[in-house]
C-alpha cells in the first residue's frame, strides 16, 4: 500500500448523543460517541442490529440532528449547514434508494440531475460506472427486476454519479450473495486507493471488519473500541485455538464451553474454535488437542462483550455421548420440488432429505428460493410439482397434521409486539392447544429455560433483539415439536446471542429434534450437519460442510472458507 | 437557492411522470376511484322516492275505484298491490312489504260521483321521516290530479283548493340526482386529491427512496413542487372525467361556463393536494396516510359540505366547523355552475375561500416539511 499523508480527518464525531422517544420511554441510540474517520480510507462501522449504526449514518448525512455533541464532515458542522455537507457526501441507505419502476439508466439520470452533473459529462461518467459495476448490458432493465447484488451496485452507482468526497454506505452487503459482496469490496478498494474517496461502511458481518482500514465497534449505542482491525486481533494473540478430539464436535463444543479459562467455543469444520481468557492454552483433558490458530476480529469483539457479560456458569453438557449416534429414519423428504409464480420459477427441482436429529441448512442469498421452500415445507404454500413428506405426512393431503409436529420461527421473529412476554407465551401455548397442567408446565419451562421470568411483564416490542429471538424460539418450542424450522434465525443479533442460540439448537438436535434452518450467513453453515447451497431456486451443492469446503480446495486456496466454497459453487454453475 | 434547481426539478418531474405511467396506482386513484364512486353513489344514492310499494284497499270495487287505482299503477312513484281488507294491508305494512296504505272506503264511489269531497284514507310508514313526507306529497299530488281529471270529464270546474300550481326553479324535474351528482364530484375529488399526494409520498418513505433523495442537493421546495405539479394535472384529468360522467351518463345539465368550472376546480384541486401534502408530513406509510386521508377529508366532506345535509339546519357550532371543509365551497360552486349557471355572487366568495384554503394547506405543508427524518 502506498504511503499517504494523513490530512485532517474527513469526519469528526465529538461526544455525539442521540435518543428517540418511544411512547413515554427514551431509547438511547447513541451515547457519547467520539471518533474520527481518516480521509481516503475505509472506516468500518461494525456492530449488531440496534447498535446505532443507521442512526449514526443519518446523523452524519444531516437527516437527524443529535441532541448533543458535534459532527463535522470535511470541516463543516453538519447541524449548521446540512445542505453544504449533503453537496459533498454520497449516502446509500439500506434499501439502496432506487426507484424500482425506473430503469437502470433512468435511475442514473435522476441522480445525475439531482447531483447537478451536467449532460456533457454524463456519457463518460456513466460508461465508467457501468463498467465498474458490470451493469452495462442492463441499462434498460427496470431496477425492480435486478437481483439483490445488482440493485446494490446500481444504488452505489447512483450515489457515485457525482464523485462524493465522503461516501456513506449503510449495510450494503446484508442479504447479498457472496460474489456480489466480494465485487463491492473491490469497487470500494478502487474508490479509496485510486480516487482517494473516504468511505464509511456499516455492517453487521464481523468478517468484513478485517477489510477496513479502521474500525469503529459499536454495541448498544456505545463505542466499544476503535482502531485498525489488526489492533483488535493483535490484542487476542495467543488466545485462539482449534480443538480436536475423538468425540463428536457438538459434544466437544459443549465440554469446551463449560471449561474454565475458555470464553468462546464455536464449531468450525470438524473441530471447535476456542478463545481463551488469557494468552496461554488452558489446561485440557488429555483427549483434547489444542492447536494455535490466528485470531479473528470476531474474537476481539466476543472478548470485549464477555468482559461485560461473563459466560454464565452452566451445568456440564447434558448431552449423552451416544445420543444422535443411532441412525434414524428420514423425517423430511423433498423430491423434485418446484414452485412457479407465473413465469417465474422460485424453486426449481429441489431434492433433499433430512434425518432425525439432524441440523440441515439451506444456504443462499436473498431471492435464492429458501423462504419459498420453507413455506412449502410448512404447508403454507402448495408446490407446483414434486413431493413433500414431513414427519411421515404428505403435505398435500395432511398439512394440518404435519403442522402439529412442527415448530416454526419466522424471519424477524413474528411476535406480538404490543403484548408482554408472558402474554406472548400464553397466547402461543393456547394456539398450540395446550391446556391445564401441561400449559402451565410448558410456560414455566419456557420462562426458566430462556431466562424470561424477570421480563414477564416487559412489552415484546421493547426487548433487545437477543431476547426477542429467545422469546420467538420459546414460542416455537411450546408444543415440544420434533421438527423445528428456523428462517434466518440469527440475522442481526450480536455474536453472544448467536452463540447462545446455537447452543440451544445443538442441544435440541442432540435430543432428537430435527432442525431445518435457512441462512445467508456463510459462517452459520458450520453448525449444520449437512446443507444445500441454493441460488436462483436451484440446489447447486449438497453435503456436509467439510465436504463442500473440500470441493473448493485448490493450490491457491488451501483452506477455503464456506464463503470461498459458495463462490466456487456459483462460479461452476454459471 | 442552490444552483442547478431547474435541472433538479426537471429530473424529479420526469421521474414522477415515468412512475405515474408505469405504476397504475396513481392513475387508479385519479380516474378509477372517482368513476367507481360516482357510479355507485350516483346510481345508489337518490333522495327521490320511486317505485314505492303501496297497499290499495278497495272495500267495494267498481269503475271509479278502478280508475283511481289505475292512476296509481301508471305513476312512476308507486308500485301498488291490492288488498281486500285493511287488516291485511296493515300486516303487510308492519312487515315493510308496503310503505303506505291507500284506503278507499265503501262509500267512495258514491261520494266521488256526487262531486263532493270523497275522502280516502292514507296511512304512511313514518320510520323514515323523509320518505314518509315525500310519499305523502306524492299521494296528495296524485289524488289532486285524479280529482281534476274526473271533474274535467264531467265538465265541472276543478276543485278550488287545487288551483295552486307549484313551480320549481333550477331543477325543474325535481330530480335529486341532478342536485346530488355535482356535490358528489366535490366530495370524491376531495378524497382523490388528498390520496394522490399523501400516498405517493408515503410510498417514497416506505421504499426508502425519500431518504436517498434527501441527502442529495435537492431542496424541500423542489420535492414538494415536483409532487404538486404532476398530481395537479392528474387530478384535473380525473375531475374532467367526473364532469363527463355527470353530463353524459347521468344527464346532469351544465348551465355555467366550462371556464368557471375549470378555474374553480383548479383552486379546489390545489387545496385538496395541499391537504395530502400536509398528511404526508405526518404519515410515513401508505396505510396510515390512506386512513388519515379518508378520516380528515372524505368523511367531513361527506357530512359537512352541504352536498346532502343542509348546512343551515346544523347547530351553530357544527356550522362553524363546516367553514374549514374545502368541499363546502366547491359544492356551492358546482351546484351553481351545473344547475343555475355562472352566478357570480355564489362563485366569487366561494372561490376566494378555496384560494385561501389552498394557500393555507400548501403553506402549512411547506412549513412542516423538513429535510430531516426526525
Amino acid at each position: 500500500m502506498p504511503e499517504r499523508a494523513d490530512p485532517a480527518p474527513a469526519l469528526r464525531l465529538e461526544a455525539v448523543r442521540h435518543h428517540f422517544r418511544l411512547g413515554k420511554r427514551a431509547v438511547v441510540a447513541l451515547d457519547a460517541v467520539t471518533a474520527e474517520a481518516a480521509a481516503g480510507r475505509v472506516t468500518g462501522l461494525i456492530g449488531p442490529d440496534g447498535a446505532g449504526k443507521t442512526t449514526l449514518m443519518r446523523l452524519i448525512a444531516g437527516l437527524l440532528r443529535p441532541q448533543s455533541g458535534r459532527i463535522a464532515v470535511l470541516g463543516t458542522d453538519v447541524a449548521a449547514d446540512p445542505l453544504a455537507v449533503q453537496a459533498r457526501l454520497g449516502y446509500m441507505p439500506q434499501r439502496f434508494g432506487l426507484y424500482e419502476d425506473l430503469g437502470v439508466a433512468e435511475n442514473l439520470d435522476l441522480y445525475a440531475d439531482l447531483q447537478g452533473v451536467v449532460p456533457s459529462e454524463r456519457a463518460a461518467r456513466y460508461a465508467e460506472l457501468l463498467h465498474m459495476t458490470g451493469l452495462g448490458p442492463f441499462t434498460s432493465r427496470m431496477a425492480g427486476r435486478l437481483s439483490g447484488g445488482m440493485k446494490q451496485k446500481l444504488g452505489l452507482a447512483c450515489t457515485l454519479v457525482r464523485p462524493p468526497e465522503l461516501l456513506l454506505l449503510d449495510e450494503p452487503t446484508v442479504g447479498v450473495d457472496p460474489v456480489s459482496r466480494r465485487e463491492l469490496w473491490q469497487i470500494i478498494d478502487h474508490l479509496t486507493r485510486a480516487a482517494g474517496m473516504t468511505v464509511l461502511f456499516s455492517t453487521a458481518y464481523l468478517d468484513e471488519a478485517e477489510r477496513c482500514d479502521h474500525v469503529l465497534l459499536l454495541h448498544e449505542g456505545r463505542l466499544l473500541g476503535q482502531g485498525p482491525p489488526g489492533d483488535f486481533t493483535a490484542a487476542m494473540a495467543g488466545r485462539s485455538y482449534r480443538a480436536t478430539a475423538g468425540i463428536g464436535r457438538r459434544h466437544l463444543q459443549a465440554r469446551l464451553a463449560a471449561a474454565p479459562g475458555v470464553i468462546d467455543a464455536v464449531i468450525q469444520g470438524g473441530g471447535v474454535r476456542v478463545v481463551t481468557a488469557a494468552p496461554a492454552p488452558p489446561p485440557m483433558p488429555r483427549d483434547i488437542t489444542l492447536r494455535p490458530v490466528p485470531a479473528r476480529f470476531e474474537d476481539g469483539f466476543v472478548a470485549r462483550l464477555r468482559e461485560r457479560t461473563p459466560l454464565a456458569p452452566r451445568a456440564a453438557p447434558v448431552i449423552a455421548a451416544s445420543a444422535g449416534a443411532e441412525p434414524a429414519g428420514e423425517v423430511i423428504t423433498v423430491a423434485h420440488l418446484t414452485r412457479r409464480f407465473g413465469s417465474f420459477v422460485a424453486v426449481d427441482d429441489v431434492t433433499f432429505s433430512v434425518a432425525r436429529g439432524e441440523i440441515f441448512g439451506l444456504l443462499g442469498a436473498n431471492g435464492a428460493g429458501k423462504s419459498t421452500t420453507f413455506r412449502m415445507l410448512c404447508g403454507l404454500l402448495p408446490p407446483t410439482a414434486g413431493s413433500l413428506r414431513v414427519a411421515g405426512f404428505d403435505l398435500r393431503y395432511a398439512a394440518a397434521a404435519a403442522r402439529g409436529r412442527i415448530g416454526y420461527m419466522a424471519q424477524k421473529f413474528s411476535l406480538y409486539g404490543d403484548l408482554s412476554v408472558g402474554q406472548n407465551l400464553r397466547f402461543f401455548a393456547s394456539a398450540y392447544r395446550l391446556a391445564g397442567a401441561r400449559r402451565r408446565a410448558r410456560i414455566a419451562w419456557a420462562e426458566a429455560e430462556f431466562e424470561l421470568a424477570r421480563l414477564r411483564e416487559a412489552t415484546a416490542r421493547d426487548l433487545p433483539l437477543g431476547y426477542k429471538q429467545r422469546l420467538a424460539l420459546a414460542c416455537a418450542l411450546m408444543h415440544e415439536p420434533d421438527i423445528l424450522f428456523l428462517d434466518e434465525p440469527t440475522s442481526g443479533v450480536d455474536p453472544l446471542a448467536r452463540r447462545e442460540f446455537w447452543r440451544r439448537i445443538t442441544e435440541l438436535a442432540e435430543r432428537g429434534v430435527t432442525v431445518l434452518v435457512t441462512t445467508h450467513f456463510m459462517e452459520e453453515a458450520e453448525y449444520c450437519d449437512r446443507l444445500v447451497i441454493m441460488a436462483q431456486g436451484r440446489v447447486l451443492a449438497a453435503g456436509e460442510p467439510e465436504a463442500i469446503k473440500a470441493a473448493a480446495r485448490s493450490p491457491a486456496l488451501p483452506d477455503p472458507t464456506m464463503e470461498d466454497a459458495f463462490i466456487a459453487v456459483i462460479g461452476k454453475a454459471a | 437557492m442552490i444552483p442547478g434547481a431547474p435541472r433538479r426539478l426537471a429530473g424529479l418531474l420526469r421521474k414522477e411522470m415515468l412512475q405515474i405511467w408505469r405504476d397504475p396506482s396513481a392513475l387508479a386513484i385519479a380516474f378509477v376511484l372517482p368513476a367507481a364512486l360516482l357510479l355507485i353513489f350516483g346510481y345508489g344514492v337518490s333522495l327521490d322516492a320511486r317505485n314505492v310499494p303501496v297497499a290499495l284497499v278497495t272495500q267495494r270495487p267498481g269503475a271509479l275505484a278502478a280508475s283511481f287505482t289505475g292512476a296509481f299503477a301508471h305513476s312512476p312513484f308507486f308500485r301498488p298491490r291490492r288488498y281486500l281488507t285493511i287488516q291485511r294491508a296493515e300486516r303487510a305494512m308492519a312487515a315493510r312489504r308496503v310503505e303506505a296504505i291507500i284506503w278507499l272506503p265503501s262509500d267512495f264511489a258514491r261520494r266521488a260521483a256526487a262531486g263532493g269531497d270523497s275522502p280516502i284514507g292514507v296511512i304512511v310508514n313514518g320510520v323514515d321521516a323523509n320518505d314518509a313526507r315525500l310519499i305523502e306529497g306524492y299521494v296528495q299530488q296524485l289524488w289532486a290530479g285524479w280529482l281534476t281529471r274526473q271533474a274535467e270529464a264531467r265538465g265541472r270546474p276543478p276543485p278550488l283548493a287545487l288551483a295552486v300550481q307549484p313551480q320549481v326553479r333550477f331543477n325543474p324535474a325535481v330530480d335529486s340526482r341532478d342536485y346530488l351528482v355535482p356535490g358528489l364530484i366535490a366530495v370524491i375529488m376531495t378524497l382523490t386529491g388528498a390520496l394522490l399526494t399523501a400516498l405517493v409520498i408515503a410510498r417514497e418513505w416506505e421504499r426508502g427512496t425519500m431518504e436517498a433523495l434527501m441527502v442529495t442537493r435537492v431542496t424541500i421546495r423542489e420535492i414538494l413542487l415536483a409532487k404538486l405539479v404532476p398530481y395537479f394535472l392528474l387530478g384535473m384529468g380525473g375531475m374532467a372525467a367526473s364532469v363527463m360522467i355527470a353530463v353524459f351518463l347521468f344527464g346532469v345539465p351544465l348551465r355555467g361556463s366550462i371556464w368557471v368550472l375549470t378555474g374553480a376546480s383548479a383552486l379546489f384541486m390545489l387545496a385538496a393536494l395541499g391537504m395530502g401534502l400536509l398528511i404526508s408530513g405526518f404519515a410515513r406509510n401508505q396505510f396510515v396516510a390512506g386512513q388519515i386521508a379518508i378520516i380528515t377529508t372524505f368523511l367531513p366532506a361527506f357530512i359537512l359540505s352541504g352536498f346532502v345535509f343542509d348546512i343551515n339546519a346544523m347547530p351553530a357550532a357544527v356550522r362553524l366547523l363546516t367553514h374549514i371543509v374545502a368541499a363546502r365551497y366547491f359544492v356551492a360552486i358546482l351546484q351553481s355552475v351545473f344547475l343555475a349557471g355562472d352566478v357570480w355572487s355564489v362563485i366569487l366568495p366561494n372561490a376566494l375561500a378555496l384560494a385561501v384554503m389552498a394557500v393555507v394547506f400548501l403553506g402549512l405543508a411547506r412549513a412542516i416539511a423538513r429535510k430531516r427524518l426526525d
